[in-house]
């Protein structure tokens, strides 16, 4: 089963090179986008067969390319099979995307290059079986997304991005690099079977477990390394910020996983500490963070922090559960994590896709320069809406499922024995429940502030709805939204094999139940029917709606808005979204974001206008990376008198280094 | 046999929230005027109130849009299912296990997410306004219930609505700290929820600090009778939620015979009218506060939840 998969994926590096010429044609996108949509699709098909039949079984094979003595080898096993199908859904519905949103790139020549090759190397990353593999697809996968986000270069704003995305990618596989150094040691064995086969030492396996979560956890997102996602996952043309949200910060976590779950054997206690000291940060932060935003992609991207952080949260109870060999409880919190994956991967790429589909509309991200679009762009705003619901974890759809599982989890950690454990565990499920709250709070302003009320520009009030390759892309995650809301019992039925080879435990077999309900534990302790919920919402609704009709009234007229009397008819009259999160700014941006109103108001009599003005802070920002920055920026300084010695000088410099050197290897 | 027992007793309950909830809102208006030495309006105004407006036009807004026409159906559905699936007289519903408290508490969610929706749609000032204050204070309510839901899920060994009643009915409880911070938490967000004195006034609508009043500015006839309704159905069940956990007495068990519903039914009422004998007594001691001090009546409410549920972690017995 393997050599489809291997095949599809040489065919979207084959068609890197061949979309340059193409990018040249008018047609060329399409052909481009066309392919890249076949290709994932039949490894979205291939890994999904897998994962479904017979599964448990690992296909493997190695190919004479890479290090002579190692070869590359890959392996389709269950976590991979499920990566595969999150990366090629992702792949797939960004191609249908990208056939009518790639139609109106100003420099196809840019992009089209790189989608191919981008989603390539994210196959590769999940399909590579040694750390060789891994390590090049990784930088692959960094280097080609890093081409895309400078794909419009000039803007300053995404050049900065770029640089800031490109350092940071540097420093994760830096410290990745380090962790399989670590973890290989002088045996030189980097196949993943061999460092599954050698046990390591408590402390080198603590090491790696510390850079693997620096290593992924820069890719995912993870606050504080998260700096460089909110600049860079916008900058780039819609369809790729969807992927490298959605999915790229997945095969991040994929690397997580992989490396703690599979390679470094039974976990320490503690471990689990520090990733959910770092997860439920990352959830609440992030959608905090998402909330002050006016760019529509920006909230979109910080939001993706927060999802990560959820993720986070429950790979950590899986540690902790595993850890204690509490296996069915482990199986739970990892089985609730894999599906947030999943459905993050759905939402927060149809998200992007309608932030593109209005970008592409009205030539805008700032929420503030748009409104009423629901009635420009009907359909964009339903699939929206849905992707809006889904995301902010409310029933019947799919976020809820995933949020809802990791809080059995949470219920359940009352027996772990550790002290840590015991005193942060409630604490991280607060923030997940202070996180689920403002992510509502947070997607009622962007739907709210960029698709309802009235136009706020002239460019929103003539915007065109999207085309249908595009409108078909948002429709098709959006129902993959609702139908694994309505029956999750198939999806985590599906999963099994995944949490079975990881925590060597899975949930029960739920298809069977009556009404596909979820019973995660017992009935008696906790279930939940999506399908019965949004049968009878559906049907009350409905029937409150005939009934009224029919016996009450059915007449409605139109009139001019009420407005307790004063209405305005001038659009800045309505809520901006900066107003919008003034509450929630001023209840917990003093402390988070150092947030200071200044009101200014003229003397009694003047009649100068009154100001208000806002101050906030990134406090990430000014208190880790500025003086990082800066004391590089003084060291390279201080060394760059280096470049401009005289031949005599640096004939000294050689010397002198050369009899050190022969000092300490004296002594 | 069982089967259209339980079908009926499920029916029973839908239809039952359904006619109360107006009562129980009438019945606290009521007591509030009289403890104000006001007449008052009849115990069955809510009922009038709603058959009329259900009765005249809808006048819609010009720029609203159709989500604001499919809202109030939203809501309404998503609150009277959330309402249904709180036992009320008698525990073990049909259909308890289709949604246990997390759920109950995220479709009361959905309602608020739309309702908030609904307050920007028309492009207004005022709804703005209320939308904006509404998500503040559900940001900081949602996770105090849910915290709230942890410490007596994790007392109850169960977040089934019917397995916690059974549990806190059974003599297997005691007395505990948690659940007194539990239930002050309850407390505090329910009024909070309902937008009721001190956090809202449910009563004006032309208030500077108003809430929830704003958001539903815009609607009129059978819309706003739906909201009405769907707001009515919110304030019992969260009397009806905290009745089923720390008043869980005479509640019925499941299938018992039809003198265990009627004692359940009459102790129901009595708890119902209890608390609503609370809520005026309440509101009626209490100003109203300021938009920007209920952050720190809610964080009470978050606090006492989260050392609860600390308890809860840490011993077994507190």
């Amino acid at each position: 089963m393997i050599w489809p998969a291997l095949w599809s994926v040489a065919g979207l590096l084959a068609l890197a090179p061949a979309a340059i010429p193409l990018a040249m044609y008018k047609r060329g996108s399409a052909v481009v986008y066309g392919a890249s949509l076949i290709l994932t699709s039949t490894l979205c098909m291939v890994a999904a067969h897998n994962l479904l039949n017979l599964s448990h079984l690992a296909w493997s094979v190695t190919l004479p390319v890479g290090l002579p003595w190692l070869g590359a080898h890959f392996r389709l096993d269950a976590l991979a099979s499920f990566f595969l199908i999150v990366v090629n859904l992702g792949g797939a519905a960004a191609s249908l995307f990208g056939l009518g949103y790639g139609r109106h790139e100003q420099s196809p020549g840019r992009v089209l290059p790189f989608f191919p090759a981008y989603l390539a190397g994210m196959n590769v990353v999940v399909l590579a079986d040694d750390a060789f593999s891994f390590l090049v697809a990784w930088e692959f996968m960094s280097l080609t997304s890093w081409a895309l986000v400078v794909s419009h270069h000039r803007e300053a704003e995404n050049v900065r991005a770029g640089y800031v995305y490109l350092l940071m990618a540097s420093f994760g596989t830096l410290a990745l690099l380090l962790a399989f150094g670590v973890l290989v040691g002088g045996s030189g064995q980097y196949d993943f079977a061999a460092i599954r086969g050698a046990h390591p030492t408590a402390n080198v396996a603590s090491a790696v477990l510390l850079l693997a979560l620096i290593g992924a956890g820069s890719k995912a997102g993870l606050m504080p390394l998260h700096a460089w996602l909110p600049l860079a996952h916008p900058a780039a043309p819609s369809h790729v910020s969807g992927l490298m949200s959605g999915v790229m910060t997945k095969v991040a976590v994929y690397g997580f996983v992989r490396i703690v779950f599979d390679l470094l054997g039974p976990p320490e206690w503690w471990w689990s500490m520090v990733v959910l000291g770092v997860g439920g940060p990352s959830a609440t932060l992030g959608v905090l963070y998402a909330l002050m935003q006016r760019d529509m992609k920006r909230a979109l991207a910080y939001s993706t922090i927060e999802n990560i952080g959820i993720v986070f949260v429950g790979l950590g109870l899986a540690l902790a559960f595993k850890a204690e060999a509490m296996g069915w409880v482990a199986a739970l919190a990892f089985t609730a994590a894999l599906l947030h994956i999943f459905n993050h991967a759905a939402f927060k790429s149809l998200l992007f896709f309608g932030a593109g589909s209005v970008l592409n509309a009205t030539g805008e991200r700032d929420m503030e320069k748009l409104g009423g679009l629901i009635h420009r762009m009907p359909q964009t705003a339903i699939a929206m809406l849905i992707g809006c619901v889904a995301i902010s974890a409310l029933p019947p759809f799919n976020g809820f499922v995933s949020e809802w599982l990791t809080f059995q989890a949470i219920l359940l950690s009352p027996q772990l024995p550790s002290w840590g454990l015991k005193l942060i565990i409630p604490a991280v499920g607060g923030l997940l429940a202070l996180a689920a709250a403002l992510a509502a709070a947070c997607f009622v302003k962007l739907f709210g502030v960029s698709f309802l009320g009235r136009a706020r520009t002239p460019v929103a009030a003539e915007a065109r709805e999207a085309d249908r390759f595009s409108l078909a892309a948002m429709f098709a995650l959006a129902a993959l939204c609702l139908v694994a809301g309505i029956f999750p019992g198939l999806f985590i039925d599906a999963l099994a094999p995944v949490a079975k080879a990881m925590v060597g435990n899975s949930m029960p077999h739920q298809a069977s139940l009556e009404w596909l309900t979820i019973v995660p534990i017992a009935e008696s302790r906790s279930s939940y029917n999506g399908l019965l919920v949004f049968t009878f919402v559906l049907l009350s609704g409905s029937i409150a709606s005939v009934a009224i009709h029919r016996l009450a009234s059915d007449r409605l007229r139109r009139a001019p808005a009420w407005d307790c009397g004063y209405p305005d008819p001038n659009p800045a009259i309505q809520y901006t979204a900066d107003s919008f999160s003034q509450p929630i700014r001023r209840v917990f941006g003093t402390v988070i974001f150092a947030a200071r109103e200044i009101g200014d108001m003229p003397p009694p009599g003047s009649a100068s206008p009154a100001r208000l003005t806002v101050e906030t802070h990134d406090l990430i920002w000014e208190t880790l990376y500025a003086p990082i920055g800066k004391s590089m920026t003084f060291l390279t300084e201080r060394i760059n008198i280096l470049q401009f010695l005289t031949i005599r000088r640096y004939l000294t410099l050689v010397f002198v280094a050369l009899v050190v050197l022969l000092l300490v290897l004296a002594i | 046999m069982t089967l259209i027992r339980d079908l009926i007793s499920q029916g029973l309950q839908m239809l039952l929230v359904l006619l109360l909830a107006p009562l129980l809102t009438g019945f606290v208006r009521k007591l509030k005027a009289q403890l104000l030495r006001r007449q008052g309006p009849p115990l069955l105004q809510p009922y009038r109130d709603l058959m009329r407006l259900m009765r005249k036009d809808v006048v819609l807004a010009e720029t609203a849009s159709w989500l604001f026409r499919i809202i109030p159906y939203i809501i309404f559905a998503g609150t009277w299912v959330a309402a249904s699936l709180v036992p009320t007289f008698g525990s073990g519903l049909l259909f308890s296990w289709s949604a246990d408290l997390i759920a109950i508490i995220a479709l009361l969610g959905s309602a608020r997410f739309f309702l908030a929706l609904a307050g920007m749609d028309v492009g207004t000032a005022f709804g703005g306004i209320g939308s904006s204050r509404e998500v503040m204070i559900a940001s900081l309510a949602e996770p105090a219930i849910l915290i709230t839901v942890f410490a007596v899920a994790m007392i109850a060994g169960s977040t089934q609505l019917s397995s916690i009643a059974e549990y806190m009915g059974s003599s297997a409880v005691g007395l505990r700290v948690s659940l007194g911070m539990a239930l002050v938490a309850l407390t505090i967000v329910a009024i909070a929820e309902n937008g009721r004195i001190p956090v809202d006034n449910p009563a004006t609508h032309l208030e500077l600090t108003m809430v929830h009043e704003a958001m539903v500015l815009e609607y009129s006839g059978r819309h706003l009778a739906l909201i009405e309704l769907s707001s009515q159905l919110k304030l019992l069940l969260y009397v009806s939620l905290i009745a089923c956990i720390f008043m869980p007495w005479g509640a019925a068990e499941p299938r018992a015979g039809s003198l265990a519903f009627a004692v359940g039914a009459f102790t129901y009422t009595g708890k119902l009218m209890a608390c609503g004998v609370l809520l005026a007594v309440f509101e009626t001691s209490i100003a109203k506060m300021r938009v920007f001090r209920i952050p720190e009546f809610l964080g009470v409410a978050l606090m006492l939840a989260l050392l609860a549920t600390l308890l809860r972690f840490v011993s077994g017995s507190l």
